[in-house]
């Protein structure tokens, strides 16, 4: 043995390891911390406010870096985990790590859902690719609501419709990437109209509560959110739970084919409003939440400037109706997921029951309504029920927005009777595009199933298509022509629903991956895709991967020999 | 069985509570419903996610997941209808299609899908291939992960270290640690609740290779007071691997060291054979321990014991009983202790014994007993459920009581404030409302101050204070100089802040006061500990669900140690050594004469050493040449010893200055009983042999008491024990045989079929006159001195990782490999004036030595000053701490030393 002048009296293993030079994991990086401070000065450090303070940070420097996330983890006292998991979680975040480099300050995204791809989204995508430099990161995107004027694109936060390479490059050129102005009704055309004398006779009780519940369930308006769940009724289950309880407005219209909320929001702010305040008056609401989505940037700049006005004009307080923006996750028009985002998390929708009229935001009762059905609550409140009643046919109740798309000649909203049917929707859109030979349409977006010409003389409503496996849903209705290819169209759906399934619960986080992977395929294995989706349909928790095989459901059915 | 739902199971009208879930009320009725995500432990919420457990109920469009669906009455449940039945198996096709079969072996997952008999999946496959394979204890493998989330429950409401979390959305998701950072470099403590959770070994213990362990043995976690249950896997007398049992302290959790600290005992550094000392070698810190063969040599079990006793009889013989000391250990039994206590009294014939609650909670229980008539804790740290308030102060549980920190943060989880006192920021801090930084050594300005406010603005409890205590009015006039105007400057801590805090203690249903030795440690630390008693007194936070006294115990027995009588002034039960009618009682009860002079305690028998008054010592599991202050001291005082038997595992500090050194069995090695911080006595036992011919403590204790000639004659613990009740009323009506049976049982216990209560003094105190005695306690400031050679000032304590003095957890590969080195921990601003950058090295030096070591850059830390862990024998801190000492609790000042820092 050697002779040790120094002998080694350390306990355990003699191999010489290095100890750490700080605190366990990542540090606080002081400089990104005075960014932060500095971002979020005089603003509450609630947890619940975690999204809006990303899109901050996002806004400000086109990312998200790790030292700022921390920074922020650190103010709202989150732990890297949280913060981390819904940064990521959301599409419009973009969170980049210390070895990572950050993606170039605009971002053009190209719509790929199904009107847009129709239009030509695919080539478009490819072609700008060629044209672009380090500056700009084009990526495809979910259905931004322009369907009526596909192709769409985001030039930054400039959505806008009928976009070619060309206006797209100069968009970018121009640094045109701004929200485009709205020309909507104003406060005064509004009251000029007749606006808001409903909602002051119900401050003022002249008007009582009760009294609009009868006539709201008269008119038999039913949630235009997709499910049709009859408002009065709803109201009623609110209005019935102890306060405090919370309205928070569903505008997170996400369904591809769909935008009948953007139509009206940005043309009719002031009428929804109405509706927002007398539905929150009547539950007793004690706030409302606006839940935007993020694509509607231009909504969200009017909607500001317009709440501002009702708290300057104190018709509310300041505070009582907040503006929140979604982050792109189609998911959040799902309610309960829209309530885990308002609250600041990943948006994963919540098991029912309990329902989010018993335990909603923040586990207080709380009334979710589509932006659609609090438009028509002042006009059935100020011209009556029946009036509103007896605009439907074949025995549907009441009016109804269609956002119609595809291949006909004047897409956009129609505002039809309830029970219209496909074929007289078309007309009214003035019939097909010259070349163009109706083949087959989507009743209710992509989640709605496809049905072909021979059941296009079917009433559009809730439940009338059950027994066809479709469902009119947010009334989105998408023209297909024989132009165009059953099985690349379930594809396309197929592929938005694998992209915005939260990954919450197998059935529909594998099934949506492995329903892609099967219908790629050259055949189709059609007993195992009907096993699939029927488990699909059976056991996902939401909506989402309930209807996510549908429109394959609908292929094997209606266009055995595409597919 | 509170029944109020009645609904058709399969066929059958079946009644259940109204919070039952539809698995719940299947499995009390045998069927068996496959579940993944969902893990029927306390604390585990139903996630509903896998959508492996779905049930057929009759008129619901879907199917429902019976882990988180609640029947309801009239219901119709079929838990095997076919639609049932084929969704439970495409689900677990589409989970099985992109795992790796061969990491799912023995997993809940593979034996449901064989209960199953799952098919091989039909799917196209698309693996992930990424793993994480950076920490010493936890390897994460994505191809098994089936997104079941139960590792994040795990770690974020269970455990609540945050660390885990789900990333990126959909098909894309994935577990991620922090912000998707390798596991070893993120947050991680490594408590492992997640490896203990997951159904598919995803996660997974890195330190064993999945073997099959023949024998799973039931015993207690050797480390802190805390008292895990564990359950200990054994193939061929080896442990393989640790997990959480279902103890009434910990509830299945663990922290990293219960789960990987563990194979210590397989060390090659483990004694196995009696040593001798070689002739005339100078003794000090000059041993490797890997090689004790260069200062001893290997001697029988007879010589050395021969030696050893003959050792003590001589020192007896030429200096008189009075020269000889025992230092007993908390990491050994009850009945180990008792022994020691028993051996050193009755064969030493003094009551010079002590062991290391000296230096942790003498303090504290000397105020305890003062005030309250009882050292122990009033409510059990699991009582944090019902507080509407919870204090924690000068401790830093998420290091050195992790399990219990779970508990104070669920309970902030669930809308608990928790208050945290202490000059040093902390994990905690994150769950807290409100973090007080005060200055180091002022806690009695502060905590004088809260309750100067709340007598100011009469938020006591006045009913109480009449039917409860005494001494109030002296309380109150002397708490009249401590207004939190005054206060404010002395200790950092604005008076608003502190108005805030009183009013919140006050007013709250219920609070509870933890404290540690950020509290005790201090020569005022008898003050300090009654500054907190005398708060809960005014408030009435005493005796009721949620409320109470707690100083959090530090060792695995330091509780059951002191109960059993392993310190100088008292005998078992804290009858006091002067007290006749108790040395009579004990007298009697081992047929010899008892000395009624209270022992010297641990420091003091140091300076007995140095003043030639001590010359002989036994000492059993202690290691005072790492743990006792101004070590230099401490280390020429063992040198000095004419004969010193040191009992052992391993060759520690401590033992390299031995004449004899005694091979002890380790902890999971031997049975016995240990009791924990919430005074819970628990079974350990042993799960494997000792390895060579090393023998239990109370073996060895046996053999060299009947070389002092005292006949002991116990065959078995079993007889100890029995003794031990005999000697001690507190452990009535808890014997041995329910120990084995219920693995634990609070103490006092009423009645032998009862559980024990684990809230005291609802109805008043174990004083003369029942009640609570408010003791004033006065600002002194620290003892060491704060000037311009030596600025900063020095606080130590423990980490995660290490224990104590290291000697166990130095020998354990895990927590040596995540904490390898000595650090300092500095505040930035502070390195930057210094000029030291992290990782350098840096010199310390205090009025008594002079250490080098790391510097860990943390700004948890305040500025001007800085903490050391003590576990490092290259740089131990207790070479620069004061030995100044509290005049109740003999607690030396290891909190506050004054030091001078510079670049190495």
């Amino acid at each position: 043995m050697a002779q040790n002048n120094k002998i080694n009296v350390r306990p355990g293993s003699k191999k010489k390891r290095k100890g750490r030079s700080f605190n366990k994991g990542r540090q606080l990086d002081p400089v990104a911390q005075a960014d932060i401070q500095t971002l979020l000065e005089g603003k509450p450090r609630q947890k619940n406010l975690l999204i809006e303070y990303l899109h901050l940070i996002q806004d400000k420097w086109s990312y998200i870096s790790a030292s700022h996330l921390m920074a922020l983890a650190n103010e709202l006292k989150l732990s890297q985990s949280e913060v981390y998991e819904v940064a990521t979680f959301y599409h419009h975040f973009d969170v980049i790590k210390e070895n990572q480099k950050p993606p170039p300050p605009l971002t053009v995204r190209i719509c790929d859902s199904l009107s847009c791809n129709m239009a030509g989204s695919d080539e478009l995508l490819k072609e700008l690719s060629l044209h672009i430099k380090n500056d700009v990161r084009v990526l495809p995107a979910p259905c931004m609501g322009l369907c009526n004027k596909a192709p769409a694109a985001a030039v930054g936060k400039n959505y806008s419709g009928n976009v070619t390479v060309s206006s797209l490059l100069t968009s970018i050129k121009d640094k045109a990437i701004k929200p485009l102005p709205t020309n909507h009704q104003t406060y005064e055309q509004y009251v000029d109209d007749g606006g808001y004398q409903t909602l002051q006779a119900l401050y003022n009780n002249k008007l009582k509560a009760n009294d609009v519940l009868d006539r709201i369930e008269e008119s038999g308006l039913k949630g235009l959110g997709g499910a049709g769940f009859p408002t009065a009724s709803k109201l009623r289950i609110v209005r019935d739970q102890t306060s405090p309880k919370y309205l928070c407005v569903n505008a997170d219209e996400g369904e591809p084919g769909t935008f009948k909320d953007r139509y009206y929001l940005s043309n009719k702010p002031h009428q929804i409003l109405e509706g927002i305040l007398i539905a929150a008056h009547v539950v007793s609401a004690s706030k409302i939440y606006i839940y935007l989505r993020d694509e509607y940037t231009a909504i969200y700049e009017l909607l500001t400037l317009e709440i501002q006005g009702l708290v300057e004009r104190q018709l509310i307080n300041k505070g009582y109706l907040t503006l929140r923006r979604g982050a792109g996750a189609y998911i959040c028009g799902e309610e309960s997921a829209m309530i885990e985002s308002i609250e600041g998390k990943r948006g994963i929708p919540r098991h029912r029951p309990p329902y989010v009229s018993e335990r909603g935001l923040f586990d207080r009762p709380t009334l979710i309504q589509n932006v659609e059905t609090l438009y028509w609550l002042p006009s059935i409140l100020k011209k009556g029920a029946q009036w509103f009643k007896q605009q439907g046919k074949n025995g549907a109740d009441g009016p109804r927005s269609f956002s119609l798309s595809g291949r006909v000649n004047n897409p956009g909203v129609i505002v039809a009777p309830a029970g219209s049917s496909a074929e007289e929707l078309i007309q009214l859109a003035g019939g097909m595009i010259e070349g163009h030979t109706f083949k087959a349409y989507l009743p209710g977006g992509a989640s709605g199933g496809i049905l072909p010409t021979s059941l296009s003389h079917l009433p559009l409503d809730f439940g009338s298509l059950t027994d066809y496996g479709c469902f009119v849903g947010s009334h989105a209705v998408i023209i297909l022509s024989e132009q165009d290819n059953i099985k690349d169209t379930a594809f396309n759906l197929l592929n938005f629903f694998n992209n915005e399934s939260c990954g919450q619960c197998t059935p529909c986080r594998i099934g949506c991956e492995k329903a892609s992977q099967l219908i790629a395929k050259e055949h189709w294995n059609k007993p195992l895709l009907n096993e699939l989706a029927s488990v699909m349909t059976d056991a996902s928790i939401c909506g989402l991967g309930q209807a996510a095989p549908n429109p394959i459901l609908s292929a094997i059915k209606y266009f055995e020999d595409e597919v | 069985m509170a029944t109020n739902v009645s609904f058709n199971l399969n066929g059958k009208q079946v009644d259940a509570n109204h919070d039952e879930t539809i698995w719940q009320v299947a499995k009390r009725e045998n069927i068996d419903i496959p579940h993944l995500c969902f893990n029927d432990a306390n604390g585990y919420r139903a996630d509903g996610n896998c959508r492996v457990c779905m049930v057929d109920i009759e008129g619901e469009r879907t199917l429902a997941p019976s882990c988180c669906r609640y029947p309801s009455n009239k219901m119709v449940i079929n838990t095997d209808s076919k639609r049932a039945v084929s969704a439970r198996n495409m689900v677990m096709e589409l989970l099985g299609t992109d795992l790796n079969g061969k990491r799912l072996n023995n997993s809940n997952f593979a034996n449901i899908a064989s209960s199953m008999h799952s098919k091989p999946s039909r799917f196209p496959k698309s693996p992930r291939t990424n793993s994480d394979m950076t920490h010493p204890a936890i390897r994460m493998e994505h191809n098994a992960c089936i997104h079941c989330n139960l590792c994040i429950r795990a770690c974020r409401e269970v455990q609540v270290n945050d660390v885990i979390g789900l990333s990126s959305r959909g098909h894309n998701e994935y577990i991620t640690f922090d912000f998707d950072d390798p596991l070893a470099e993120s947050t991680c403590v490594a408590c492992g609740e997640c490896i203990q959770a997951c159904p598919t070994n995803a996660l997974s213990n890195a330190t064993n290779n999945n073997t099959d362990a023949d024998k799973t043995t039931r015993s207690v976690c050797p480390y802190c007071g805390v008292g895990c249950q564990v359950n200990i896997h054994t193939k061929d007398n080896k442990i393989l691997s640790v997990d959480g049992a279902k103890g009434p302290a910990n509830d299945s959790r663990l922290c990293v060291k219960g789960r990987f600290g563990f194979d210590y005992i397989t060390s090659t550094q483990r004694l196995t054979e009696p040593l001798i000392r070689l002739p005339n070698i100078m003794k000090g810190i000059n041993i490797d321990p890997a090689n004790p063969l260069t200062h001893f040599r290997k001697a029988s079990w007879e010589e050395a014991l021969n030696v050893a006793t003959k050792g003590f009889l001589a020192c007896k013989e030429s200096n008189g009983t009075s020269s000889l000391a025992g230092f007993g250990s908390a990491k050994c039994s009850n009945e180990e202790a008792y022994l020691f206590q028993k051996l050193i009294r009755t064969g030493f014939g003094n009551n010079n014994v002590d062991h290391c609650t000296r230096l942790c909670h003498a303090s504290s229980v000397a105020a305890l007993m003062q005030t309250i008539g009882s050292g122990a804790v009033t409510a059990p740290f699991t009582t944090v459920k019902d507080s509407d308030v919870i204090i924690v102060i000068g401790a830093n549980p998420s290091e050195n009581h992790p399990v219990a920190a779970s508990f104070f943060k669920q309970a902030a989880k669930n809308g608990c404030e928790l208050i945290i006192m202490d000059p040093r920021a902390q994990a905690l801090k994150n769950h807290a409302s409100h973090m007080l930084q005060f200055t180091p050594g002022t806690d009695v300005a502060l905590l004088n101050a809260i309750m100067h406010v709340i007598v100011d603005e009469k938020l006591y409890d006045e009913s109480y204070i009449q039917s409860h205590t005494t001494g109030f009015e002296q309380q109150a006039e002397h708490l009249k100089q401590f207004s939190p105007e005054q206060m404010q400057s002395i200790c950092g801590i604005a008076a608003d802040v502190i108005k805030t805090i009183a009013r919140k203690y006050a007013q709250a249903k219920s609070a509870i006061i933890f404290w540690g030795m950020g509290i005790s440690q201090h020569t005022h630390g008898t003050d300090n500990a009654r500054c907190l008693i005398s708060l809960a007194l005014m408030c009435g936070h005493i005796g009721k669900p949620g409320s109470g006294l707690h100083p959090l115990r530090g060792q695995n027995n330091v509780q059951g140690a002191s109960d059993a009588g392993l310190i100088p002034m008292f005998f078992p039960d804290y009858k006091k050594t002067d007290d006749l009618k108790a040395r009579t009682f004990f007298e009697q009860l081992w047929s010899c004469e008892l000395q009624s002079e209270p022992g010297l305690t641990v420091v003091e028998i140091i300076d007995a050493i140095h003043n030639q008054t001590i010359k002989s010592m036994y000492i059993m599991g202690e290691n005072p040449a790492m743990s006792d202050p101004n070590l230099n001291h401490a280390r020429d005082a063992l040198a000095k010893l004419e004969h010193l038997v040191v009992q052992d595992i391993f060759l520690t500090e401590t033992a390299m200055f031995a004449d004899v050194v005694l091979p002890a069995a380790a902890w999971p090695e031997k049975n016995g009983t240990v009791t924990n911080t919430n005074r819970q006595v628990q079974r350990g036992r042993a799960a494997v042999k000792a390895p060579g011919n090393a023998k239990a403590d109370w073996e060895i204790i046996q053999r060299i008491a009947n070389r002092l000639e005292l006949n002991w004659s116990y065959t078995d613990l079993k007889d100890v024990y029995a003794e031990m009740q005999l000697a001690m009323p507190s452990l009535s009506n808890i014997n041995w045989n329910r120990l084995n049976n219920e693995h634990a049982v609070t103490y006092p216990c009423s009645s032998p079929d009862k559980p024990g209560q684990e809230i005291v003094f609802a109805d008043g105190f174990p004083t003369a006159n029942s009640r609570g005695q408010f003791v004033p306690a006065n600002f002194t400031p620290p003892n060491d001195m704060l000037d311009e050679q030596y600025p900063f000032i020095l606080t130590t304590g423990r980490q995660l990782e290490h224990w104590h003095t290291g000697s166990i957890t130095r020998r354990s590969h895990v927590l040596d490999t995540l904490e390898p080195e000595a650090f300092v921990q500095l505040n930035s601003n502070d390195a930057k004036r210094l000029d030291i950058k992290a990782g350098e090295l840096a010199k310390i030096t205090s009025r008594r030595g002079t250490i080098k070591l790391k510097v860990r850059l943390d700004d948890n830390i305040q500025q001007n000053l800085v903490f050391i862990p003590f576990a490092f024998v290259e740089s131990a801190a207790n070479i620069l701490t004061s030995a100044a000492l509290d005049p109740d609790g003999k607690i030396p000042e290891f909190k506050y030393s004054t030091v001078s820092i510079e670049k190495a």
